[in-house]
């Protein structure tokens, strides 16, 4: 039981955090669209960005794994 | 060339500093118990016997040495099952292991161990007579310590195993209700007359992820820490010869491995070092080429298949090392407007204060946190997937027993394995980037200086 609801909650932590990057990435290709001089800029902190979502995400998926464990 | 120095003292640190956190992680391997509930339905298995045997030459096109055999044997009046299970393989594939497998072979490696009740034990997993083409589990025990599916185990003490060298006939496992009330996986080691319990190493991670303190502590080299050695030895000598030919080719282009090194160096230079940290960039550019190269070469090491195939940077220890340097550094660098702005949060009303000082102090720990488990996520993810669609041979293949499934799956996993490798690359690069950034923009902000407004 406990199984299944962590599975779900890992389920939406990565739904979340897909929606997320997918935005950055939209925007950033966007933005490399209007602006190609600034391309390299606009990669890191697209991958920056990234990085936060991501990190935000993980902390729910180690937060599942440990409910998940114990 | 004083800064590539430096790289090699870094590494030698870093080293140093993992080994010790090593010994006592081993923690994400055994917490799998949930995934194999079903072992006690192996009493059909025993005609599958001969038709393993036939198939020996699919396994043998297998990536990786260890052949799960669809069959059960009877050790000690128990049968075991040995078919083939994704998640304990995976699980496997990820761990930490006291012997190095090149292609099919298992090379033995030192073992120093500590008990509380043997003391200090330096030997070399050799002594446990494992199969050189095998996958890891010993024939012999030795002064009570056991080698199972390629990691060092001991019999709990107050058994009265006999110390020295001892033939064992296998491993039993056996489910068990623990303290808690929850199902354990408990493995039995079995001497050809009696079973032992046998237990895991130390970890230090209090239980969290299946582990805990027992009876002993295992400081060996292990096959993540041989693989830190070769990348570092490989880094050392590629940038002691970028320097040296910095030195001789003073004012002329690069050339070579120089030429491919200084793009890289030019890049987190230009990328990552002077865009966040302004103008103490050169202060902290050893720290960041040290940290990118070190994740670099071994996020890349992974990758080479048949050779150990070392998860070292998807090993938490590892990356919990990593981030704490990153952690000290940013803190201890941090300036008094740093410390100012997360203590005392000027300019901000008093009712939000009770609530933003707390989430700024734990900000300080998530930072590194989500730092170390990024790492950790990215690179053991991509090991399991790999190890997955490996897997599929198997599963196919019904463990041996239909050929042509196995023949047909091969060909579909080579292909999937391929463009998981592939995408693999670019992880690698891109997850040695990113920490080596996110490190940059954490010191960038504990020693930005900022005119009072």
């Amino acid at each position: 039981m406990v199984g299944s609801i962590v599975a779900i909650g890992m389920g939406l932590a990565v739904i979340g955090a897909g929606l997320g990057i997918g935005w950055i990435g939209a925007k950033a290709m966007e933005s490399i669209a209007r602006q190609p001089e600034a391309v390299g800029d606009i990669r890191s902190n697209m991958i920056l960005m990234a990085a936060f979502i991501e990190g935000a995400a993980l902390i729910a998926i180690l937060l599942a794994f440990l409910v998940a464990g114990v | 060339m004083r800064k590539i120095i430096i790289f090699n003292f870094l590494f030698v640190f870093l080293i140093c500093s993992q080994s010790a956190v090593f010994a006592q992680d081993h923690g994400h391997e055994g917490h799998d118990h949930s995934t194999h509930e079903n072992h006690d339905h192996s009493t059909d298995d025993h005609s599958t016997h001969s038709a393993t045997a036939d198939s020996h030459d699919v396994h043998g096109a297998e990536a990786h040495g260890d052949s799960h055999h669809g069959h059960s044997e009877v050790i000690c009046g128990v049968e075991v099952d040995h078919s083939f299970e994704v998640g304990k393989t995976a699980m496997h594939h990820i761990g930490d292991a006291n012997v190095y497998s090149i292609g099919p072979l298992q090379l033995p490696l030192p073992v120093i161990a500590y008990s509380n009740d043997g003391g200090l034990d330096i030997f070399s997993t050799s002594k446990f007579k494992a199969d050189l083409l095998g996958h890891g589990d010993g024939h012999a025990a030795y002064n009570g310590y056991v080698l199972h599916e390629g990691s060092l185990k001991r019999v709990a003490p107050g058994q009265n195993f006999p110390n020295g060298e001892v033939k064992i006939a296998g491993f039993v496992p056996k489910e068990e209700i623990d303290a808690k009330g929850k199902k354990k996986e408990v493995m039995y080691v079995c001497d050809f007359n009696e079973l032992y319990k046998i237990e895991n190493k130390s970890t230090a991670d209090a239980g969290l992820f299946g582990g805990g303190i027992t009876s002993f502590y295992d400081f060996s080299p292990t096959k993540n820490v041989v693989s830190m050695i070769l990348v570092t030895l490989f880094l050392g000598f590629v940038f002691r010869r970028v320097a040296k030919s910095y030195k001789t080719r003073e004012g002329k282009e690069p050339k070579g491995l120089q030429s491919f090194m200084e793009t890289f160096v030019v890049f987190i230079r230009d990328e990552v070092a002077k865009p966040f940290l302004g103008n103490k960039w050169e202060k902290y550019f050893s720290l960041l080429l040290a940290i990118f190269f070190f994740i670099l070469g071994l996020n890349l090491f992974g990758q080479i298949p048949f050779f150990g195939g070392s998860n070292v940077t998807g090993n938490l220890a590892v990356t919990m090392v990593l981030a704490i340097i990153a952690f000290l550094v940013t803190n201890i660098s941090g300036n008094g407007h740093y410390w100012r702005h997360l203590l005392a949060a000027p300019g901000v009303p008093w009712f939000v204060k009770p609530i933003l000082i707390p989430v700024e102090i734990m900000g300080i720990f998530i930072k590194p946190l989500t730092l170390m488990l990024r790492l950790f996520a990215n690179i053991t993810a991509g090991h399991i997937v790999l190890v997955v669609f490996v897997s599929l041979i198997f599963i196919f293949g019904d463990s041996g027993q239909n050929v042509g499934g196995a023949l047909g799956a091969s060909v579909g996993s080579t292909l999937l394995t391929l463009f998981m490798m592939a995408i693999e690359l670019i992880v690698a690069l891109v997850q040695a980037f990113v920490f080596t950034i996110l490190t940059a923009s954490y010191i960038g902000a504990a020693t930005e200086e900022v005119e009072h407004h």
